[in-house]
């Protein structure tokens, strides 16, 4: 087997790792940070230094050590964390990030990059523990350097106090070869004075003062040789001012260094438990999920053929379907669980979106997360994370304001900005709520007006909200880093109906805006209704369906040319009908024998105008696109228990598609409906 | 000699493609073997609205949604029906699974360099693009459809195009 076959491995812990240290990072407390979320992340920059290094990944594991020694600054309290320190651990971390996937995909990372990460973390050492981070790219000299003659001198007999505040420990190192001895000999020489040296290859004793402390060794000597190699203890110290040597060194012997702070209770114990998942690819669920569609398939096949047979008097033969559907059904429901994942695999990216964000505008503002653990189809979390970024970005510059201005406003300093996800039926609803100024319907109207858009006063608040998502459309005063450009909200707008979904908008003045996004829950199976026209079968989203009815006359009203509207109570409502969009053959033309179901898609009402309803059902959601094209008016396809296609339709394209029929046909129809309209049977409105 | 012959054959039989032969009203077509991936009978199609005629909708196969087209509609014939000879060739073009209804299918043909001539220029129905040439079998001529080219033209209107 060859090493690279590990590689893979190592790539997916390391990034599980990175990830893990991000979060930690994000939740750090500057002012008191938590031992265990600094050992932590210590123990994640540790691990990936170790693959690195029996990868051969040189870059990532230089870089991981001096990140890893100034964790382990930070984690003993000799580093006081502020947060552009933190925020240059995260840059570290993201630089980290990069280095992996150029190994990943097969290429050397940028040495630049790398040098000047080093830098900054070599000097962010000097500027704060006043201490070189060594192990960077070994000086060129040193390996020359001979090693000093080992002194004859044992160390037990080696009386020499202390001399200033450093205290004495004993570095063994263990099955040691000669070169790198040396080579150890001469970091140790770094860290402190040698006061001695002795023994052979398979132990070697150096008695080092030095300030630095036990783990501070066998963090610089790890760079070398294995952990198990090497044993530091402290030397009896003898006729030391103790005390004091505590007081101002920083470092203290190995007993005393492993000292934490009082226990707090930690905030959170997120991803505390131990992980008893594995790791599937998405296309072996896929497939699994793919295969119980066909059982649940062929088993509505089975239970037609049953029902449809005469004179069924064997009991069993009955109770055996129904066992079948109900385990199917089940089999089916935990299929699709697999798919599902938390929303935290979202709303976890956004501590450090609005970390980052904030700072660049220089805003206080808190980032609270509701639901995390609503589940939602993995395509679709995957999709959801760039717009929702975007709205974020979007609130965090637009809607919450400068700290000045709310307390003008007589609001808290610090901005807050709530992520949530919540269930709602067959939808999810992911909402972005601040409590900043609220939109400004006078501005967004001028802006309209200003890009040429056709709106009006009497707009209601609703219509006057969704213009932000026309195209280059952006009332920010000035254009910033973060927004502004008025490039994205359409774009946002565009990928959240692409996903099936949509964007509601709630404002107040003064107090806050919520963009709400409703997606559905899943891709691969929708609660259908099934209609019929002609004799055809269609499903139609039960998402979008908010009623049905039978047509009554004196309902219908014809509107200029072939359009007609249907009064639903006090609303008046355009009228499609499904076999004149789809060209449908011997459907019903007399409305009144049609029924009319009302549908809603993107905010639109309308009445759809089929032959029969005939019934309600659980489909499989069933790609047009993989073997065909996008069909208008329809958004995918489904099977039938009769092993048939069926199509989905898409309401709000139907609607569309409705339209441009009949604009294409009006010029040639223009005068031929004019003489229709008198003997037309409908009555015509006055 | 003897085995600079057998040398020579087995050369020549590596050179040497199958066709699939179907009917098209009274024509004979054929399509690279290796294309096809099954036979089946014209059956359960659902319609595809405003979608050109040859397009006849779309029908399952064991789960995945396949469009089905008409090439004796493309082709222009007078005579198109549906009866029990009716066949769809699933064929594999370019990652897609695309079912083509013709007349029948009538055989497997080996067909060596030789036999294969290079179609002349047609008239617009079928152009000679999407042939990949004419084979001549004694009295027979199979007209070798280019069903790669065939099915992913614009023509065809099957695959979607990225700068749609």
């Amino acid at each position: 087997m060859d090493i690279t076959d590990f590689y893979d491995t190592f790539f997916e812990e390391a990034e599980e790792l990175l990830a893990d240290m991000e979060r930690y990072l994000l939740e750090l407390d500057v002012e008191e940070p938590d031992a265990e979320q600094l050992n932590a992340i210590f123990r994640a920059a540790h691990s990936i230094k170790g693959g690195a290094g029996t990868f051969g990944f040189d870059v990532l594991q230089k870089t991981t050590h001096l990140f890893e020694n100034l964790l382990d600054h930070a984690r003993r309290g000799e580093l006081a964390l502020r947060r552009d320190i933190v925020d240059t651990f995260l840059e570290t971390k993201d630089m980290l990030h990069d280095q992996l996937d150029a190994y990943r995909s097969g290429t050397e990372p940028d040495q630049e990059a790398f040098e000047r990460i080093c830098r900054t973390l070599q000097r962010l050492a000097l500027e704060e523990i006043g201490q070189d981070l060594d192990g960077g790219p070994p000086a060129a000299g040193a390996v020359a350097t001979p090693a000093p003659e080992p002194a004859p001198e044992a160390p037990p007999a080696d009386p020499t106090p202390a001399g200033g505040d450093g205290c004495q420990l004993v570095v063994a190192l263990l099955g040691v070869n000669d070169e790198n001895r040396q080579l150890l000999v001469e970091e140790l020489a770094q860290l402190g004075e040698v006061r001695g040296q002795s023994g052979d290859q398979a132990r070697y004793e150096v008695t080092l003062e030095t300030t630095a402390s036990a783990d501070d060794i066998e963090a610089v000597m790890c760079f070398i040789i294995e952990p198990e190699q090497i044993a530091v203890r402290a030397r009896a110290a003898i006729g030391q001012e103790a005390p004091a040597a505590i007081a101002d060194a920083p470092a203290e012997p190995v007993v005393a260094a492993k000292t934490t702070p009082p226990a707090k209770p930690r905030p959170v114990a997120k991803g505390a438990g131990e992980s008893t998942s594995i790791r599937v690819a998405v296309d072996k669920v896929d497939q699994i999920i793919n295969l119980v569609g066909e059982l649940i398939i062929t088993q509505s096949m089975l239970d037609q053929t049953v029902s449809e047979l005469e004179g069924v008097t064997d009991g069993s033969l009955v109770n055996g379907m129904n066992l079948l559907q109900r385990n199917a059904r089940d089999l089916q429901e935990a299929v699709m669980s697999i798919r599902m994942i938390p929303m935290d695999f979202v709303f976890s990216r956004f501590p450090r979106v609005v970390r980052e964000t904030s700072g660049k505008l220089g805003k206080e503002i808190e980032l609270v997360t509701e639901g995390e653990s609503t589940e939602l189809d993995k395509s679709l979390t995957e999709r959801i994370i760039d717009p929702l970024t975007h709205l974020v970005r979007n609130s965090l510059d637009h809607g919450i304001e400068p700290p000045g201005a709310r307390e003008a406003a007589g609001k808290p300093r610090t901005g807050r900005l709530v992520l949530s996800a919540k269930h709602q039926g067959g939808n999810i609803l992911i909402e972005v709520i601040d409590d900043g100024a609220g939109l400004d319907r006078d501005r967004l109207l001028a802006k309209a007006r200003e890009n040429g858009l056709n709106v009006s006063d009497a707009m209601s608040d609703d219509e006057v909200w969704q213009l932000i998502f026309a195209p280059g459309f952006s009332t920010a005063r000035e254009v910033t880093d973060v927004s502004g450009r008025g490039v994205g909200m359409d774009v946002v707008k565009r990928n959240i109906q692409g996903m099936g979904g949509h964007v509601q908008i709630m404002s107040t003045p003064g107090e806050g805006t919520t963009i709400r996004i409703v997606l559905p829950l899943t891709l691969a199976i929708l609660d259908g209704m099934s209609i019929k026209v002609g004799g055809e079968m269609f499903i139609l989203p039960l998402s979008a369906v908010l009623e049905s009815l039978q047509p009554a006359r004196e309902d219908l009203y014809a509107m200029a040319g072939d359009d007609v509207v249907l009064k639903v109570r006090d609303e008046y409502l355009p009228v499609v009908a499904v076999h004149e969009a789809l060209d449908v053959p011997d459907a019903r033309t007399e409305l009144t024998e049609t029924i009319a179901v009302i549908v809603q898609g993107e905010g639109r009402r309308y009445a759809l105008l089929v032959d029969d309803l005939v019934g309600q059902q659980q489909v499989v959601v069933k790609n047009l696109e993989t073997n065909y094209r996008k069909v208008p008016g329809v958004s995918a396809a489904t099977i039938l228990g009769d092993g048939s296609v069926a199509l989905i339709l898409d309401i709000t394209g139907l609607h569309r598609l409705s339209r441009s029929k009949k604009e294409a046909r009006r010029p040639v129809r223009a005068a031929h409906s004019l003489e229709a309209l008198s003997d037309n049977p409908l009555e015509t409105s006055s | 000699m003897n085995q600079t012959n057998d040398a020579a054959l087995t050369a020549a039989d590596a050179h040497h493609r199958e066709f699939l032969v179907f009917s098209l009203g009274e024509e004979e077509y054929a399509v690279d073997i290796l294309k096809v991936q099954e036979i089946r009978g014209y059956e359960n199609v659902t319609r595809i609205a405003n979608a050109p005629d040859f397009i006849k909708g779309v029908t399952n196969l064991r789960g995945v949604i396949v469009p089905i087209v008409d090439l004796r509609i493309k082709f222009h014939l007078d005579r198109v029906e549906y009866g029990g000879q009716t066949v769809v060739i699933v064929v594999n073009v370019e990652d897609r699974i695309v079912g083509i209804v013709v007349d029948g299918v009538s055989d497997v043909m080996t067909l060596s360099p030789d036999q294969i001539k290079p179609a002349p220029e047609f008239g617009v129905t079928l152009s000679s693009d999407f042939l990949s040439g004419l084979g001549s079998l004694e009295d027979r001529m199979l007209v070798l459809v280019d069903i790669d080219k065939l099915l992913t033209s614009d023509e065809m209107a099957l695959v979607e195009r990225v700068s749609e």
